[in-house]
């Protein structure tokens, strides 16, 4: 058994892209545990520049853990890793954390805007809490944020209410705009609208298929419809392990293994 | 079993036991507010009569003669609540801060345990360390040494509060803040600390209210002073001690003004807390 785990390690698998493709994070036999528990077993990815990236998976199969692995939101919570993750050639391991989170964001399940900020605090919270003090530009980041997060109209007379003041599927879109704000290249998402109702969700749906124009999107869902409408490719985890990553047509329509197949098609998770 | 639930005789015998349950919670909630009701009659109706413009500017006159207030002892009170909180809440809201942030080690068991010690020291005792500590050193009594003895009594309530009310601020802000790479000593401030204000307004004014109300550790520290002071490092009056020599003296005239400043002190107390209330409201009319 601990020749198989062995080899495992050591066989690095074919990569999916080819050295041409821009590739923005590129994840190299990367596990992941809390204290001794091993949640991600040698995962091996690669994140091409604006695309969307959809995860899938049964519950638990390390799918969240992975999305947190990328912007070093697991070790908040007492989580380590081995591996290497590289962020534009860079191991972000070595980098500061800070600096990392600023350049990949993280928008959550649960919407959680500050509620004790008004909407335009919540939008510039990361850049006023990081000493940005210009009242002018703030404003213009302000409204460029909301109307990319398509939220600008339905809140632009009310951005000295509370941000808990909006419905959540605005409240939602609220911390996409306040990700945005710190202009990240990598935007992350942990079931953004599984929260929401299905005409936010479909908001959200079609925000996600804006952004990708400008920005690297990696995104977790439950949704199986959702990642096939809003990927480019997917990734199917399951128990930890990585078990396919292709095009998400393709996942979709032909996969290679029989156990994505029947994840897909709903016979087990 | 499941008959006995449509039965009517079990309905009514579950309604009834419903209405009296509810009547006894109803109950022990009026014998609990009844001393407090007792206290505000009291301090009122005997307090009342000695309550005018007088009892605020003028100062003690001597035995026999009538009039006069107690000035001193009421800006006394205010310069001890002050030199307390100035030392008090900072040390308490750090402190506070430190355990819940980042105290989650032996280190912070260790400071919860003595804090959770210090906070039933019994006041007479802070008020011999108080002593020994400044008093002695300094040779004479002063209102800073009172200050120091209201602050340690201030420090173990203000410290737990703030510890539990930035507790029960939600993970989810932390995450918030942090993913939007904001530092985590900023987040502390910024969010964490900004969401629990209320609350630790709340273990502010306890803390407040508490010091107000201490007569014995004043004793030997404070000490009292009949005449107008206002000099952080001599003796000074405080209503408490004024309360505490008038209302066992043996004049009916000095016992009625210790209820007129039993009513001042509790309505001090009141109208802190009011003014509290006021300034830590939320600005958002919707959101708690």
């Amino acid at each position: 058994m601990n020749v198989v785990d062995k080899i495992k390690t050591v066989q690095e698998p074919a990569r999916f892209f080819s050295e041409k493709d821009n590739i923005k994070i590129l994840v190299k036999n990367l596990s992941a545990f809390f204290g001794k528990n091993k949640v991600l077993k040698n995962i091996y990815i690669d994140i091409p520049e604006k695309k969307v990236i959809a995860i899938i998976g049964p519950s638990g199969c390390g799918k969240s853990t992975f999305l947190r692995n990328l912007d070093r939101m697991h070790e908040v919570v007492g989580g380590t890793i081995t591996g290497s993750i590289t962020f534009d050639g860079e191991d972000i391991m070595q980098m500061d954390p800070v600096y990392v989170r600023r350049k990949i964001g993280m928008v959550f399940q649960k919407p959680n805007p500050f509620p004790t900020m008004s909407i335009f605090n919540n939008v510039v919270a990361g850049l006023k809490l990081n000493g940005f003090k210009n009242k002018k530009k703030l404003s213009e980041i302000v409204e460029k944020s909301l109307k990319q997060a398509a939220l600008w109209d339905e809140v632009k007379d009310m951005l000295n209410e509370s941000g808990g003041a909006i419905s959540g599927g605005q409240q939602q879109r609220l911390c996409i705009a306040r990700t945005l704000a710190v202009n990240p290249e990598v935007i992350l998402m942990d079931e953004p609208a599984s929260a929401l109702d299905p005409i936010s969700t479909a908001k959200i749906e079609e925000l996600i298929f804006e952004l990708k124009k400008n920005y690297t999107i990696v995104i977790v869902t439950h949704n199986m419809q959702q990642a096939a409408r809003v990927s480019d490719y997917t990734a199917f985890f399951f128990m930890g392990e990585l078990v396919e990553f292709s095009e998400t047509n393709k996942m979709f329509t032909a996969p290679d293994k029989k156990q994505t197949e029947d994840y897909i098609t709903g016979r087990f998770g | 079993m499941e008959k006995s639930i449509t039965q009517k005789a079990n309905y009514y015998r579950r309604k009834t036991t419903n209405v009296f349950m509810m009547s006894l919670t109803l109950l022990s909630a009026l014998v609990a507010i009844l001393p407090l009701l007792f206290i505000f009659y009291y301090t009122i109706s005997k307090g009342i009569s000695h309550l005018n413009i007088d009892f605020f500017i003028k100062m003690p006159t001597p035995v026999g003669e009538t009039g006069g207030g107690m000035a001193n002892a009421i800006i006394g009170t205010l310069i001890l609540l002050g030199i307390g909180g100035g030392i008090g809440l900072p040390i308490g809201i750090m402190t506070g801060t430190y355990l819940s942030e980042f105290g989650n080690n032996k280190f912070g068991f260790m400071i919860r345990f003595l804090t959770d010690v210090l906070s039933g020291v019994p006041s007479i005792v802070v008020g011999v360390i108080a002593y020994t500590l400044v008093v002695i050193p300094m040779k004479h009594f002063s209102a800073f040494a009172g200050g120091v003895a209201l602050a340690i009594l201030m420090i173990p309530i203000i410290t737990r509060t703030t510890e539990e009310m930035i507790k029960l601020v939600p993970h989810s802000y932390r995450e918030a803040g942090l993913a939007l790479g904001i530092p985590k000593w900023k987040i502390s401030i910024s969010i964490v600390i900004r969401s629990a204000w209320k609350g630790i307004a709340t273990g502010i004014l306890l803390g407040l209210a508490r010091a107000a109300g201490e007569t014995a550790p004043l004793l030997f520290t404070a000490l009292g002073n009949r005449f107008w002071s206002i000099k952080i490092f001599q003796p000074i009056a405080s209503l408490t001690v004024y309360i505490y020599e008038y209302a066992t003296a043996p004049f009916t005239d000095w016992n009625e003004q210790a209820w007129t400043a039993s009513l001042v002190l509790i309505s001090l107390i009141s109208i802190m807390s009011l003014l509290f209330r006021f300034i830590t409201r939320s600005k958002y009319k919707n959101v708690n």
